[in-house]
């Protein structure tokens, strides 16, 4: 069980990471992830039905997801439809399009040649998880990666700096929901279906792995963001799956999330009303 | 250098009545001119700099900057050859980053942020020095995140950002007025130092009379998006803040666009 825990919160850290450069790093409560999430699996099931290659059918997902991601950013700049809005608009929008990528809502890939066919299944997604995470941390600390956290921050700097503030501001939301399409695809392979259902919360799992992340490691010398987020999903999945074994209904999962995600947001702010917390 | 010919903005507001701010109006400055503006609110300053930033869309007229007409230029590209310090120190720093980071930032505004490293560490004594003369103490505080500096010390930070790059035209929008004295007094003179030593063409909105008469070399006053006073460098020096409070209020009492004399 604890095998099959860590492997599965490996996987979802690469979603988390995605919502990380949305949510934290762009200031973008991005909900088009929960669309982006069964996105990146039907690509990816699709694909492996139809004799592609695993490795490729996993950058169809990612070039998929940053399509998807493309679309929010650009409703949202060019037409001003709110961050929130523009989120739920593509993610409903998704719900159609994932249904006509699979044909039906839900593939099975039992018997069909996937990444975990053959090797050790957590090792390759461990390294996987950690080249992706030192390509970010690596993004983060280019010019353009500056542009990326000064836009979350201020947006009439960037614009000051001679920027365009959409164009960045669309590439994070490619780059986020790319990622994001990614752990969806590495998912489908990993349980060994695709199905429609199977990105509703995305957003709130990676939301309440984010702030536990944060609220644990925060001070921590030697764990920068990245890691802090991954090692967030972790406890977060463990914190799940403990609960499951205590006889827990898996139906009641979506709620126990939410209040924990309520919970800790609510302690944070209410410190920070009575002055306890500087400004993050 | 800058130049602006017939400008003319109007904004209708809710209820469908228009208000004028600026009637055909022409400014030229030359390069290191330094003009003060002063005038009272509602006098078309704000709406002067958000016309020349491009925040706010002109309805006719030239804005020309080195014989370059950028009147439909869009404002980030705009802002790569001018900057802005703002009121508020918040504006011009990216708070969850530190000094270090922003400085390497405003070092290569107006191009293209790509995938290299974005720290500039060659330049890395050098913005040690620039702050060390500020003596705000911001030189010890390089890794610090800008957040947690004090508002005096992040607009300085703000005025260095602005100018690192040798803007053409620097825009200066109050910017001492959120600030106590002594650190207003500290920028202030920072200010006058930068653009007298790189010759950067600045206009400085301000409210602090005394300011506009001790710095720059030419003042000029807006009343009702005109330009009714325009003082050169030889007058400047002979003005006070009584002589200009009593141009105010006269101007105040009957000011009418035709009375007065234009520019």
């Amino acid at each position: 069980m604890i095998l099959g825990t860590l492997e599965q919160s490996l996987i979802f850290a690469f979603m988390v990471l995605g919502l990380y450069i949305s949510y934290k790093i762009l200031d973008f409560p991005d909900l088009t992830v929960d669309g982006t999430f069964p996105l990146g699996a039907s690509v990816v099931a699709f694909s492996l039905v139809n004799g592609i290659d695993p490795i490729v059918a996993m950058i169809l997902a990612c070039i998929a997801g940053a399509i998807a991601g493309f679309i929010t950013g650009y409703i949202h700049v060019k037409y001003n439809i709110s961050n929130l809005l523009s989120g739920i608009i593509v993610m409903t929008g998704l719900y159609s399009v994932n249904l006509r990528i699979m044909g039906r809502s839900n593939i099975p890939l039992f018997n069909i040649n996937t990444i975990f066919t053959s090797g050790n299944t957590i090792i390759k997604i461990l390294l996987l998880l950690i080249a992706v995470k030192l390509v970010l941390d690596f993004i983060l600390k280019t010019k353009f990666g500056f542009a990326l956290r000064a836009l979350g921050d201020n947006e009439v700097l960037l614009i000051s700096l001679g920027i365009n503030e959409k164009n960045v501001k669309i590439i994070g939301l490619m780059l986020a929901n790319s990622l994001v399409a990614l752990s969806g695809g590495i998912m489908a392979q990993y349980q060994g279906f695709s199905d429609i259902g199977m990105g509703t919360g995305t957003i709130i799992t990676g939301l309440a792995s984010i702030i536990i992340g944060e609220s644990i490691f925060k001070e921590t010398k030697f764990i920068n963001m990245t890691l802090l987020v991954i090692l967030g999903s972790i406890i977060y999945k463990f914190i799940i799956s403990i609960t499951l074994t205590m006889g827990m209904n898996p139906g009641d999962l979506k709620l126990i999330t939410s209040i924990i995600v309520v919970a800790i947001m609510g302690s944070k702010n209410l410190k920070r009303k009575k002055g306890g917390v500087k400004l993050a | 250098m800058l130049r602006l010919n017939n400008l003319n903005k109007s904004f209708t507001n809710n209820l469908g009545t228009t208000k004028n701010i600026f009637k055909n109006l022409n400014f030229n400055m030359k390069q290191g001119d330094f003009v003060s503006v002063i005038g009272s609110n509602g006098a078309g300053k704000s709406t002067l700099f958000n016309l020349i930033m491009g925040n706010t869309e002109l309805d006719q007229g030239q804005i020309m900057i080195s014989d370059k007409n950028i009147t439909n230029l869009p404002k980030h590209k705009r802002n790569s050859f001018m900057s802005k310090v703002y009121q508020n120190p918040s504006f011009g720093t990216s708070p969850s980053m530190t000094v270090f980071e922003n400085l390497s930032m405003a070092d290569n505004k107006g191009e293209v942020f790509g995938l290299t490293l974005g720290l500039n560490k060659k330049r890395k004594n050098f913005y040690k020095k620039n702050l060390a003369e500020l003596d705000l103490g911001i030189e010890k505080q390089l890794d610090t995140k800008v957040g947690s500096l004090s508002g005096g010390q992040r607009q300085c930070l703000a005025l260095i950002m602005a100018t690192l790059k040798r803007p053409k035209l620097l825009l200066l929008d109050e910017h001492t007025a959120a600030l106590d004295p002594k650190t207003s007094k500290i920028i202030m003179n920072k200010t006058n130092e930068i653009v007298k030593k790189e010759k950067i063409a600045t206009i400085m909105i301000t409210h602090n009379l005394q300011d506009a008469i001790d710095y720059g070399n030419r003042l000029i006053m807006l009343h009702d998006g005109n330009i009714i006073l325009d003082i050169g460098e030889e007058e400047k020096k002979t003005l006070s803040v009584e002589k200009l409070l009593n141009i105010f209020n006269e101007k105040h009492v009957r000011p009418k666009d035709d009375e007065v004399f234009r520019v």
